[in-house]
């Protein structure tokens, strides 16, 4: 429940913008429900969708016995000395989405992260579909804009059970003076799918992450990460599908583009079982000089899995400019609109806000190749 | 329309196109033939402007303006358009897209267009993306009929179109060159580059030209030196020499 809604409310414009920027709906339209938390603190707990939870990671634990089945299962405490801290955690603060079996939402559940003033924020959600169930969420991760430093520690776990499905679209909006480290995995059951969408288009000084999705007989995992590194931001991203269960799949789509920073980008999929298939793809544009160094990993461990990848890294290409202009696009109309081309990959539940917010990086995108 | 006067053009170090003069009036539709190889696409890739061709003698006079040396944009907004034979495929950028934004907001024909063209399912495709030659040549006179140009240039229009398709392009392609309208109120023109001469059972060429080396070495009936072409091949035009 809320605990002090004015604090949203009373947050100033420019920084509610910020927030909307990262798919958050103050009025709640199209959202099925919401969790607020600022810093440490729970401001927001509520949904009206049937079937539905939304609960702090506190309340769910005291709420449900089987729910410690679910805490630090999908990622491990001590898989890193991020994980460790955010385990160390007297209170430990984050969000538990719960589709109970059977419950479908048409509209999605949003999460809002905003790292105020601390110098750490932690965070530990849990996501889970039951069986035959639906559930989407849009989680937005964002700094105050006058934020002189600050980490973000976030885990997230996801169990997607038989026949259900997950959306999962995070959109991030840090500034340059904050560094970012979520660690998130995802177990899927029998034919579960579990789709996984990122997105960063604004400075941050690091962000380094690798989910993970082990996936069940017939179960599907797709992953997609439209980055955009601005000067000085460095960004470490990867994605890993363990093909476990006959007749498994996953995708991981990567659009990077660099106006200066750093994107080094990973992917590994891992084929441990017969019937299985996976594909990576990693596509990169240099707008200024900066670095995209493509990672990707195919690992079959039996005859039956297929797996391949392709990677592309390179500048616009100047026929294709052309092309446009011969049709009456000036230069700088056709390079914007190549590069907005270069970065759909169409997103599932992308608010119309954030492809605002992509028009306008993609307008002030340099021209000068 | 268009006036081109001693012409020269280099892609890299050579010297593609060797004092090229041409003159093409309102209302006329001139074709271009020549073996592969001889600069037909050069000369229509420099028409339009393209960064690859560098002039380096000569000019190129539209409607009056000298624009030998101005952007590609600005001769596409000027009357200017061209059907590629080769465009390129850009990913992400649906063809309907493209169509709105070379409209400029003047959408409504567009689909009635695309209806015409038979293109309507490859509206939500990424542009040329798995295109046939034949859909690739539909799309391109369908952005045509959307830019409305007064000069349009067609580089090889019926290569890899079906002899189905044939008809639709041959006739779409009149239809831009206003061949429907009686002659003296014709006001568009066109330069085509045939290798077959199929186009001109659709569209009613006033004159002809051969490229060989780079160099316009023959004017005449269309028709006429199609068929020495087919008769006797190239060589026979380099040793007429009727320039």
């Amino acid at each position: 429940m809320p605990a002090d809604m004015s604090e949203i409310t009373e947050l100033p414009a420019s920084e509610k913008e910020r927030l909307v920027q990262t798919g958050l709906e103050f009025g709640m339209e199209n959202r099925c429900g919401s969790f607020f938390q600022m810093d440490q603190k729970i401001l927001q707990s509520t949904c009206s969708a049937e079937g539905v939870e939304v609960l702090s990671l506190e309340d769910a634990l005291q709420k449900y016995d089987w729910m410690a089945d679910r805490y630090w299962n999908a990622v491990k405490k001590d898989k890193d000395k991020y994980t460790e801290f955010v385990a160390g955690q007297k209170h430990p603060a984050g969000v538990v989405v719960i589709a109970h079996k059977g419950a479908r939402t048409v509209y999605p559940v949003q999460a809002c992260l905003y790292l105020a003033g601390g110098p750490v924020q932690t965070v530990h959600n849990i996501m889970i579909a039951e069986e035959g169930a639906e559930l989407h969420v849009i989680s937005g991760c964002a700094s105050a804009a006058g934020a002189k430093s600050g980490s973000h520690l976030g885990v997230t776990e996801f169990y997607v059970g038989k026949n259900a499905q997950i959306t999962s679209t995070m959109i991030h909006n840090w500034n340059p003076h904050i560094s970012v480290y979520p660690r998130s995995a995802a177990l899927v059951e029998e034919n579960g799918v579990f789709i996984s969408n990122y997105v960063c288009m604004q400075p941050v000084a690091r962000i380094q992450m690798y989910p993970q999705a082990t996936l069940g007989e017939n179960a599907v995992a797709n992953f997609s990460s439209i980055i955009v590194a601005q000067p000085d931001s460095y960004f470490d991203l990867g994605s890993r599908a363990i093909l476990r269960g006959k007749g498994s799949s996953a995708e991981l789509i990567t659009r990077a583009i660099t106006k200066g920073g750093t994107v080094i980008s990973r992917g590994h999929i891992l084929g441990e079982t017969e019937e299985t298939k996976g594909h990576i793809e990693c596509k990169g544009m240099i707008l200024k000089d900066g670095i995209i160094h493509a990672i990707p990993e195919i690992e079959g461990r039996v005859t039956g899995t297929e797996l391949s990848h392709e990677a592309a890294v390179g500048r616009i290409a100047r026929d294709e400019i052309e092309y446009l202009m011969a049709r009456g696009l000036d230069e700088e109309t056709a390079t914007a609109t190549i590069i907005r081309g270069f970065l759909d990959v169409k997103i599932d539940g992308l608010p119309p806000v954030l492809q605002q917010q992509i028009d306008a990086a993609i307008d002030a995108a340099d021209s000068g190749f | 329309m268009l006036k081109i006067e001693k012409l020269k053009v280099k892609v890299g170090d050579r010297e593609v196109l060797h004092d090229i003069d041409l003159q093409i009036n309102d209302g006329e539709t001139h074709v271009l033939m020549g073996p592969n190889g001889s600069g037909k696409s050069t000369l229509l890739m420099t028409i339009m402007g393209f960064g690859t061709y560098e002039v380096t003698g000569g000019r190129i006079v539209y409607n009056g303006t000298d624009i030998t040396h101005i952007p590609v944009h600005e001769r596409a907004q000027m009357g200017i358009g061209m059907l590629f034979q080769r465009p390129p495929t850009i990913s992400g950028l649906k063809l309907e897209k493209l169509l709105a934004a070379v409209a400029g907001g003047k959408t409504a024909e567009v689909p009635a267009y695309a209806r015409t063209m038979d293109m309507e399912r490859f509206l939500q495709r990424d542009i040329n993306r798995g295109f046939s030659g034949g859909e690739i040549k539909r799309s391109e006179v369908l952005q045509l009929m959307v830019q409305r140009p007064d000069f349009v240039m067609l580089d090889e229009p019926e290569s890899g179109v079906d002899l189905e398709n044939i008809s639709l392009m041959g006739t779409s392609i009149a239809h831009l060159l206003q061949k429907d309208l009686h002659i003296v109120n014709r006001q568009k023109s066109g330069l085509i580059i045939t290798h077959t001469g199929y186009i001109l059972d659709y569209v009613d060429a006033d004159f002809g030209h051969v490229m060989i080396d780079g160099a316009i070495r023959c004017h005449g009936n269309p028709r006429e030196i199609l068929k020495v072409i087919k008769e006797k091949g190239y060589r026979e035009c380099l040793a007429c020499q009727q320039i």
